[in-house]
């Protein structure tokens, strides 16, 4: 037996599924988070049965791919949990009809139930009941109220005979039961309210993008310097390290074990930047270096999520990105990769056209480096200076910005234009939060360690038996003649189709100069997706896009690394 | 009758007319921009950047292409 969570999108389905199965799922106050459907299981009427975590959708027509996952996945379901946002019953309830016209049992969880009476909406339920002839249940999911009257009332889910009506018929039923059973008092607008008109506003809008922007950059860097030195680095000097010394005069201190266990010494010490062993520089890159980034940057991330500013952010940005061929919405998938490209690349899913999706996913997976990634960049060209910093990035800004505006230029097609809906303000649930953020810290180390280990791995293995070399060979004109860089980078290159973090870290060792860091670390952000996000690119674009979207990486890249040599 | 861009921030109006094609009308529809609704612009965005308009109570913002296809009539 399957059953659905559906309704419009942001009202609520992922949270009210994470409480039903215990299973938890990234959920957030903007339309379209979850794009992809989830399963979980509950026990109901003492059988397993599947509950699914339905994509949100305005109706059963679908205007973007999510939608279509869900209008598709309706097919299969015996029974219907429909949730609705009881703070725009009119909307919600489009769905609603549509839903009951297919004949199948149903229930309605009427969500937000707090934030009604906030808004001074009253609803009479047992009339609504009567009227739609199924059980309509209020909760509030983000605080688990009214979750067990759900799953209790589950068992008595009906389903009327509800003709299908055309359109107009269907507002007109809509807006009868509306008459019927709501009620709004009349009260003074809230700060909240104030603030959420103020954000819109073209001045006050760009002021609090720039606020936003400082204050989360500074959190981020503070967080994460924070943990850095005074946690992860003690930590790993102060006691790892003698334990790895021990260890390293137990196998001998040199030899083939012992280099891919604990690595090279570095003047008779582990030096867990450059020694490059299993067990030394693949725990501390995602543990000391990484970690303590992608901490800060989901705990900002989360909370401009819940508060409900990123759909905010895509109004305001919306006709920079109309030059890169996109709508303000686009801005979504950019910030996620800067935590992580693959759910950046699973994201583009909100936009409406393919020709968005290629152009979001491609300038998504060249010009905006993850947070691993960023944080492995900040380590070694951050050593030579700030100024250093800012041509990387920089120059990272300028790549998307550019290859959006010449594909928006040579791809034929137009740009759909923006639409959307802005949800209130709220702010974000303590608990939510942190449970999203360990969500997100579990699964950055559960892809990242391996990938990591592996990559150390198969760098000591393929300088081992000379592949590295043969490598080196072709392609050096590349690296050393056009791009600068010493002929012992390209095993960095080599390691960045796994992971870029490893990668950016293995130019450590190599005692570059200034120029080249900068150099390398743009190359390797640019050239191609870790394997990851050309897994997800694949899914999502096919195979000819992402082929397409891999020779304009690489062009981009010869073209890159070889100016930044001609003018530095 | 006015177009959406022509109304006054804070103006409100009624939906008379909605042009375009029968995909967009759908999704405006849904959204509550359909004829009869009232509708309050909120704000323009600089640049020829999008419009925000309040409707049943919620935000919603619209391309400025798709402003120019949605008629009112001020109240």
């Amino acid at each position: 037996m399957k059953i659905l969570l559906m309704g419009n999108p942001n009202v609520g389905k992922s949270v009210i599924f994470s409480r039903l199965t215990g299973v938890h799922v990234v959920a957030s106050n903007y339309p379209g988070t979850t794009v992809e459907f989830t399963k979980g299981t509950l026990k109901f009427e003492g059988e397993k049965v599947e509950l699914i975590d339905v994509p949100g959708t305005y109706s059963l027509e679908p205007i973007c791919e999510a939608e279509q996952v869900a209008t598709e996945m309706v097919k299969d379901g015996d029974l219907i949990i429909n949730v609705l946002d009881v703070t725009n019953l009119e909307r919600n309830l489009y769905l609603t009809f549509q839903l009951l016209a297919l004949n199948k049992p149903m229930v309605i969880a009427l969500n937000m139930w707090d934030d009604a009476k906030h808004r001074g909406i009253n609803i009479d339920l047992e009339r609504l009941e009567k009227l739609l002839g199924i059980p309509v249940i209020p909760t509030v999911a983000v605080t688990g109220e009214g979750i067990k009257d759900l799953f209790t009332r589950l068992k008595e889910a009906k389903a009327p005979s509800c003709p299908a009506y055309a359109k107009d018929e269907r507002w007109l039923r809509i807006g009868e039961i509306i008459d019927k059973v709501q009620c709004v008092t009349h009260r003074h607008h809230t700060l909240m309210e104030r603030f959420e008109d103020a954000s819109i506003q073209p001045l006050f809008g760009i002021l609090l993008f720039l606020a936003t922007l400082t204050i989360s950059f500074q959190i981020i860097r503070f967080i994460g310097e924070g943990l850095i030195g005074y946690v992860f680095n003690p930590f790993f000097e102060n006691i790892y390290a003698p334990l790895m010394m021990k260890l390293s005069a137990a196998l001998g201190s040199g030899g083939f074990f012992h280099d891919i266990l604990v690595g090279k010494l570095v003047n008779g010490s582990i030096d867990f930047g450059q020694s490059f062993g299993l067990i030394t520089t693949g725990f501390y890159v995602p543990l000391a270096m990484v970690l303590p980034y992608v901490f800060s940057f989901y705990l900002v991330l989360g909370f401009l999520e819940d508060a409900g500013y990123l759909p905010r952010l895509a109004v305001l940005i919306d006709n920079v990105m109309h030059k890169l061929g996109l709508h303000g919405a686009a801005i979504i998938p950019m910030v996620l990769g800067l935590g992580c490209n693959v759910p950046g690349a699973l994201s583009t899913r909100i936009l409406e056209s393919k020709r968005e999706k290629f152009i979001a996913a491609t300038i998504m997976a060249i010009g905006v480096p993850c947070m691993a990634q960023t944080a492995m960049i900040i380590g070694l060209v951050g050593s030579y200076g700030a100024s250093y910093l800012a041509i990387v990035f920089g120059t990272l800004f300028i790549v998307w910005f550019g290859l959006g505006f010449i594909l928006n230029k040579i791809i034929k097609g137009e740009s759909p234009e923006i639409f959307i809906e802005i949800p209130h303000y709220r702010i974000p649930n303590a608990g939510a939060l942190a449970k999203k953020l360990w969500m997100r810290l579990v699964g950055f180390l559960l892809e990242a360690i391996p990938f990591v280990l592996l990559g150390v791995l198969l760098v000591n293995i393929l300088y081992t038996i000379g592949f590295v070399e043969l490598v080196s060979e072709i392609t050096a004109p590349i690296v050393t003649v056009l791009w600068g860089l010493p002929e012992s980078a390209i095993s960095a290159l080599m390691v960045g189709f796994l992971r870029k973090d490893v990668a950016v870290g293995m130019l450590r060792p190599l005692n570059l100069v200034a120029k080249q860091a900068v150099i390398g670390s743009t190359v390797l952000a640019v050239y191609f997706p870790c394997m990851a996000t050309f897994a997800v690119l694949i899914k999502e674009l096919g195979i000819k896009d992402t082929f397409k979207s891999a020779v304009i990486m690489m062009a981009t890249a010869l073209f890159i690394g070889t100016f930044l040599n001609l003018i530095l | 009758m006015i177009s959406l861009v022509d109304l006054e921030i804070n103006q409100t109006g009624t939906v008379v007319k909605v042009g375009g094609g029968a995909g967009l009308m759908h999704r405006l529809e849904i959204l509550g921009i359909r004829e009869g609704k009232k509708i309050t612009k909120l704000s323009s965005m600089i640049m020829r950047g999008p419009i925000v308009v309040k409707v049943n109570g919620c935000q919603v913002a619209v391309g400025r292409g798709m402003a120019k296809r949605i008629m009112v009539e001020v109240d």
